[in-house]
């Protein structure tokens, strides 16, 4: 098949830039290779790291491919109401996990998300939590990897196998090299590489389209034009009393209990992926501060990942986002006869037709970082949970350290071997791993109960903590069992039990499964919880926020104390929220 | 330190965008006319946005802690 994006195509100086990236992630490698001499080293970076670093590291990780090309997507589909996932949906939860729970999690000296369930509940509960993370992170690993083949393959004309491959071969020798140090030196390095290489996107875009200005006046007229209030892609609040009002088909509350609290905060405050990079500060004030300092890039970030997609729906006149092509080769065509848009390929549509060759082979390093790092985030946190959870708990206990080292750099190799089966998996069925990211997400969902009650109330015990998320999790299955978005047919979007509701879009019915899975964990948690015997007092020290001492903080400057920059981020938020009201 | 090895990130970062900055404005003043498939306001920006990047990596060069017995900025 050709490559349908080709704008002016690589040259000499593309490739040179590329490979030239290439070369420094694999350097900074090699230069550590001597460094992982434990398992603490490997996994945990050895508890050695300054906040700035483990801060970029924190937001990096996040940042994957998947979610610059997801938030063009939705800055195209949805404007500038995509960015709630950020203002509403990430910042107030990164700032819970800093100031509120990264006490317990670094001053526990857990060494893993899984490690601090065990230490707090029991080992069923901790089982639960670290097996079913371990498959998410190998499959997310390789629904990343297939991302990128099929993406590259489309954009550039290069071999699916090739580019599987050859990213996987460079991540797994980077991170066998240098492990998590290795892994989150990347991540900054990769944070700066989308930082430069996307802001010039916007700048150029912006210019191109008449500024802010234009783009606004551009996107009101094709908001009206579509039948739509002429603010609907530039205002973030406007018409968010009803699903009906605006273009995410989500009211208020859905999108600030279900994004904003459920969701977000069981993202941020419990993944092992990101909540590792804060472990591997070098003390409990850069562990809280971590989150902290990723939540000030983090609020500016829609303005370099969601605009391209906006300017791209609105750019030359009629926008530059290609149409869906159907499984004949033809455009394909909407119940209303009207051309459905290809929205992933908004920003890489961008990429080729606004970047000349030069800053082209800049822009494209810049996504190939975000891929690989959204990779070895994964891979990272696999190989840890796999080795201290699993292995250490099930199979070899009592092993010297050299030989969890050792245990840990074949949980990489064989992380990534799953991992590319996952991403052809994910290449020739695209319905399993459709399902498989259903169930992950029902999994997910009551999380962030189970740890707030574990963390703040102390009569919480562990059967009430396993029962609590099992049943948070049916929950989800039912609601989602009983749900449909509009449009949507019984299947794998919902409805397999019979359709009760139907929500206006699938957001909504995400946002709303959430809210259930959550509060059944919660209700289940206290009940079981007050039906079982507690654990003593003394055995909770460090583990729950009424008996553990409160960190003092060893920060000289006003500035460097965790609760100043939370408030300060607080109000930065605000101040943006009410610009783009 | 062990589990860093002594590197300071700063040298990596600033080597790769002082080198990736030398090159765009190379490029840019060797090569000013090439245009992007669709749109050319962006013009010289492969020059600009090359300077741009050269001044940060310098930057990160200059904050890197020195290496092994140098005294820490």
């Amino acid at each position: 098949m050709a490559p349908v994006l080709t704008g002016v195509g690589l040259r000499w100086i593309d490739y040179t830039i590329i490979g030239i990236y290439f070369a420094f992630v694999l350097g900074i490698g090699w230069q550590l290779r001597r460094a992982m001499r434990t398992s603490t080293d490997f996994f945990l970076s050895g508890r050695s790291l300054p906040a700035w670093i483990t801060g970029l590291a924190f937001l990096s990780a996040n940042l994957g491919a998947q979610e610059v090309i997801g938030m063009g997507a939705s800055g195209a589909k949805y404007g500038i109401s995509t960015s709630h996932f950020y203002w509403i949906g990430a910042v107030p939860a990164m700032l819970f996990v800093g100031l509120f729970m990264m006490p317990f999690y670094y001053g526990s000296r857990a060494r893993s998300v899984p490690e601090y369930l065990r230490l707090r509940f029991d080992e069923k509960t901790r089982a639960f939590n670290a097996v079913s993370f371990a498959v998410m992170t190998v499959f997310s690993s390789g629904v990343s990897m297939y991302a990128m083949g099929a993406l590259m393959h489309l954009l550039l004309g290069w071999s699916f196998n090739v580019s599987v491959f050859v990213s996987a071969a460079i991540v797994l020798t980077y991170i066998l090299l240098g492990g998590l140090t290795s892994a989150i030196y990347n991540e900054v390095l990769q944070f700066f590489l989308i930082v430069f290489g996307f802001a010039p996107l916007v700048i150029v875009g912006l210019n191109e389209v008449g500024g802010w200005s234009g783009l606004t006046a551009k996107l009101s007229a094709l908001a009206v034009a579509q039948g739509h209030p002429a603010g609907a892609y530039t205002h973030a609040w406007q018409g968010m009393d009803s699903p009906a009002h605006n273009l995410i088909g989500v009211e208020w509350f859905g999108l600030v209990m279900g994004l904003g609290f459920v969701l977000s905060f069981g993202y941020w405050c419990t993944d092992f992926l990101v909540v590792q990079r804060a472990m591997a500060a070098d003390s409990m004030d850069s562990a809280r501060r971590t989150p902290l300092i990723a939540a000030v890039p983090k609020m500016v970030f829609p303005f370099l990942v969601i605009l391209p997609g906006m300017i791209a729906l609105v750019i030359g006149g009629k926008g530059i986002i290609p149409a869906k092509i159907g499984a004949g080769g033809a455009p394909l065509l909407d119940a209303a006869g009207k051309v459905v848009l290809d929205y992933d390929l908004a920003t890489p549509s961008m990429l080729m037709h606004l970047f000349p060759n030069g800053m082209l082979g800049l822009g494209l390093a810049a996504l190939l970082a975000s891929f690989m790092s959204g990779m070895a985030g994964n891979i990272t946190a696999f190989n840890t949970v796999w080795t201290y959870d699993l292995y250490q708990t099930y199979v070899r206990k009592d092993a010297d350290d050299q030989h969890y080292l050792w245990i840990g750099r074949v949980a990489t190799v064989v992380g990534i071997l799953l991992a590319i089966a996952a991403a052809y998996v994910a290449a020739s069925f695209n319905n399993i791993m459709e399902l498989l990211q259903l169930v992950f997400a029902f999994v997910n969902a009551p999380l962030f109960a189970t740890f707030f009650l574990g963390m703040f109330w102390r009569r919480t015990t562990g059967h009430g903590a396993f029962w609590g998320l099992l049943s948070g999790t049916i929950a989800a299955a039912v609601h989602h069992g009983l749900t449909l978005p509009a449009g949507a047919v019984p299947g794998v979007k919902g409805g397999y039990f019979g359709v009760v509701t139907t929500f206006r879009s699938e957001m909504g019915q995400t946002f709303w499964t959430a809210i259930y899975a959550w509060t059944t964990c919660f209700v289940i948690t206290i009940l079981v919880s007050l039906a079982t015997r507690p654990r003593k007092d003394e055995e909770l020290v460090g583990l729950v926020y009424a008996l553990t001492p409160r960190p003092p903080s060893t920060a000289r400057a006003a500035w460097e104390k965790p609760a100043f920059l939370g408030i300060v981020t607080l109000l930065l938020l605000l101040v943006l929220n009410l610009i783009f009201a | 330190m062990s589990a860093t090895g002594d590197l300071d990130v700063r040298v990596p970062i600033g080597g790769l965008f002082t080198l990736l900055g030398l090159l765009l404005v190379a490029y840019g003043l060797f090569q000013p006319r090439v245009a992007a498939a669709a749109f050319t306001r962006g013009g010289q920006i492969n020059l600009w946005w090359g300077v741009v990047m050269l001044a940060f990596g310098v930057l990160m060069l200059l904050v890197a802690r020195p290496p092994r017995n140098g005294a820490r900025v």
